[in-house]
């Protein structure tokens, strides 16, 4: 150790002082709440304000939802005597119709599989680690709508009964036509785009006629348009299933958003990329398809998925040309009078509100931690 | 070398050509399926005895519609109810971009204040509008809360002034007597010379950095000057109130629950997509610009207001803009709920009496698609004259 450079002083300091704790106020939960609760006198009061209306709001909520709640009832008597509690017993007693509409009870276990199949290939797709998501994509996109419609709606020669698509309803419409959306939006959205960005000037212009048309008009236009101008247009004697507009004017509706998702994708891609593909002596498509594509659709992932939360919202509006989709299985339930009531109606669209919610919320989660991964690759 | 003469090998290959190959074929297979659809079109039509033209226009409507800003009974022609739907579009659309826009704003920026309890509670009315669909939304105001309201003579009340039961929301209407026209000539001078003065204090403020009390003058100028008129004209203007009788409220402003639902529902799910634009924009701007306005000692308010928002107004306007027309389009789901729109006067009951669908759907869409063309190019004029100026 040096000696001290000035042997007059008084006192030198040769052993370090123990450390003390930080004041009481700056650490901890009181310091998190100075900061973050009480940082000024506004800042108190309001949240006071809030914190007292969340314990007047909250526990009067709960409490309908939960302990004086209705669990189980024969018909909605007890629903209609008891008003300060929600009517679970109504969404259990009509769970069936919801999940299935009128789909014979016989051959649900149908509608059960291409969910299942569904469910499966969309998770093996998306998830991150999966092994060959390319594998599962192709199956998604390329296998598993011939295996739905073959299944949901019959084949003669596989000993399945048809299934007219009047009895179709509830939940799996409402899932089968956001499928159909997106299976057919998406590769459809991907010409549109490169239509766009193409220097082929006719193929620009139909691909920019036919964005901006879509995107300028609100869908249930383009469902009335199909519904009531498509079978117009088609030879005489051809009468299209009822499902058949509707799906047609969704898909065609949805690839228009998905051709601007993509586009975003294709304008994000390095110049060096396509000079690149180029120099290699790559054609337009191996170009396209082997260097740009799968570098686009990477990126604007969340963005398509983004788009999805919006179409599968919008699957709600198919009711206007009598589709009969989940919330429209839910309006027809409330119209049983054996099951009618103030509390019945709010029990069903809060049911509602909940499964809408589950869904979207998940599906943003699960964009929002691509975004955030992708992002992490090009971070500098 | 004499293959090599012409320097290439075969018009196959050459890019020109198939360029003009491939357009050509785009082109004919649309042309191909535009003059099929045509042509079935007008089979199918003659078959079933669709009118081919615009003829119906003028004929007699023969149905009620519930509100009307503009006169129109039964016995008008399609194309007055056209207009009716047309305005009562722009209605919906007026009022819920004008509301939608300060509540998003104020949604927007509490999920960015420092206040952790307040920011939680804005992204919790965040997540629910945006996750849940609109439809399910107005549904739920409609069905649920407005049609299981208490009856006339059971209305809540505020204060006596706004009733609101199972046949509507009623406000205060103000009637104008002789002499208003003094109040709202009064009330445009005020303005006038609000603006004025702020216009006299910045320039002195550019100048030699006084500042004056532009906010205090221009309230005194707005409240003082109607209210002097309202008194010398000897109080013109009145409202008249919803009052009880037997059992119905009359009088007053009646907006149909239709109306209110789809308005309230609009509004409140819109704003949370503004919110969230509102966010990112603010969120884009670099963090050094607010750094350096509290180094010059401005505090939060002023920063924002005077530093960072107007920087990230520029990112805020496009998707705002948008949002502006996702309103519009989706006043359409105004057919769930029975508010007469232009889809459901237009494109349901006269489609349907007439059976004129293809005219009919092509002048509905027509109108939206203007509306968007028309925003998206005033879009583009505020986008040129804001763009970022780089050297």
């Amino acid at each position: 150790m040096p000696a001290p450079a000035n042997s007059n002083a008084a006192y030198v300091r040769l052993a370090p002082e123990p450390i003390l704790p930080p004041p009481l106020l700056s650490r901890g939960a009181i310091a998190w709440a100075r900061a973050n609760l009480f940082s000024s006198p506004l800042s108190g009061a309001i949240t006071l304000a809030l914190v007292a209306l969340a314990l007047s709001m909250l526990p009067p909520l709960i409490a309908w939802a939960t302990t004086r709640a209705i669990w189980s009832a024969p018909d909605g008597a007890l629903c209609r005597a008891h008003q300060d509690g929600a009517c679970w017993a109504f969404v259990a007693q009509k769970l069936a119709y919801l999940s299935y509409g009128s789909y014979p009870v016989a051959e649900r276990w149908r509608v059960d599989v291409v969910e299942a199949v569904g469910g499966a290939l969309i998770l093996w797709m998306l998830w991150p680690r999966a092994p060959r998501r390319g594998l599962g994509a192709a199956l998604f996109f390329l296998i598993f709508p011939i295996l739905a419609f073959v299944l949901l709606h019959g084949a003669e020669g596989l000993r399945l009964p048809q299934v007219d698509t009047l009895l179709w309803g509830g939940v799996f419409v409402s899932l089968l036509t956001a499928l159909v959306g997106i299976v057919f939006s998406l590769p459809l959205g991907v010409l549109l785009a490169l239509g766009r960005r193409s220097s082929l000037p006719i193929v620009r212009a139909s691909s920019v006629v036919f964005i901006e048309f879509v995107r300028g008009v609100p869908f249930i236009t383009v469902l009335y348009m199909a519904n009531n101008m498509l079978p117009l247009f088609l030879p005489p004697g051809w009468v299209p299933d009822r499902f058949a507009p509707p799906l047609v004017g969704t898909a065609l509706f949805s690839a228009a958003y998905m051709a601007e998702e993509v586009r975003g994708g294709l304008q994000s891609i390095d110049k060096g990329q396509y000079e690149g593909a180029m120099a290699l002596g790559l054609g337009y498509w191996r170009l396209t398809g082997l260097v740009v594509l799968p570098q686009a659709l990477t990126r604007v992932i969340p963005g398509v998925v983004n788009n999805f939360i919006g179409l599968f919202k919008d699957t709600t509006l198919v009711a206007i040309v009598g589709m009969t989709d989940f919330l429209a299985a839910m309006d027809n339930a409330f119209q049983d009078t054996v099951w009618s009531g103030p509390t019945i109606l709010a029990t069903g669209y809060v049911f509602a509100g909940l499964f809408y919610f589950v869904f979207c919320y998940a599906m943003s989660r699960y964009s929002a931690a691509m975004e955030r991964r992708l992002a992490a690759g090009r971070g500098r | 070398m004499a293959a090599e003469k012409s320097g290439r090998s075969s018009l196959a290959n050459d890019p020109n050509a198939r360029a003009l190959l491939y357009q050509g074929l785009l082109a004919a297979g649309l042309i191909a399926l535009l003059w099929m659809g045509w042509r079935n079109a007008v089979v199918n039509m003659q078959a079933r005895g669709i009118p081919m033209g615009f003829g119906f226009w003028d004929e007699t409507a023969g149905f009620d519609i519930n509100q009307s800003l503009i006169g129109y009974s039964a016995l008008s022609t399609y194309g007055r109810a056209f207009w009716v739907g047309l305005i009562n579009t722009g209605l919906v659309g007026a009022i819920g971009i004008a509301l939608a826009t300060p509540l998003g704003f104020a949604v927007g920026v509490a999920r960015l204040s420092p206040n952790w309890v307040l920011s939680k509670v804005a992204l919790v009315y965040v997540e629910l509008m945006r996750n849940t669909p609109l439809l399910l939304q107005l549904a739920f105001w409609y069905n649920a809360v407005l049609k299981t309201l208490p009856g006339p003579r059971q209305s809540l009340s505020l204060g006596d002034l706004v009733f609101l039961n199972n046949r509507g929301l009623y406000l205060p209407r103000p009637q104008f007597g002789a002499g208003a026209f003094l109040v709202a000539a009064a009330l445009a001078l005020a303005l006038g010379g609000a603006l004025a003065f702020r216009f006299w204090a910045r320039r002195r403020q550019a100048s030699s950095g006084e500042r004056a009390p532009v906010a205090l003058v221009a309230l005194l100028l707005i409240l003082a000057l109607p209210t002097l008129a309202y008194l010398a004209a000897g109080e013109p203007i009145g409202f008249s109130l919803a009052r009880l009788s037997g059992f119905n409220l009359s009088g007053g402003l009646q907006l149909s629950p239709e109306f209110a639902a789809l308005t309230f529902g609009l509004v409140t799910y819109t704003a949370g997509f503004i919110a969230e634009i509102v966010r990112a924009g603010v969120l884009a701007v670099p963090h050094g610009q607010s750094e350096a306005a509290s180094a010059l000692g401005l505090h939060r308010s002023a920063t924002m207001r005077l530093v960072v928002i107007p920087q990230a107004m520029r990112l805020i306007v496009p998707p705002l803009t948008s949002q502006y027309l996702n309103i519009i389009k989706n006043s359409s789901l105004a057919v769930f709920v029975g508010y007469p729109d232009l889809v459901l006067i237009f494109a349901g009951t006269v489609l349907n009496q007439t059976h004129a669908a293809v005219q009919v759907m092509a002048i509905t869409m027509a109108v939206y698609l203007a509306i968007s063309l028309a925003v998206s190019f005033a879009l583009n004029l505020f986008n040129a004259r804001n763009a970022l100026k780089e050297r």
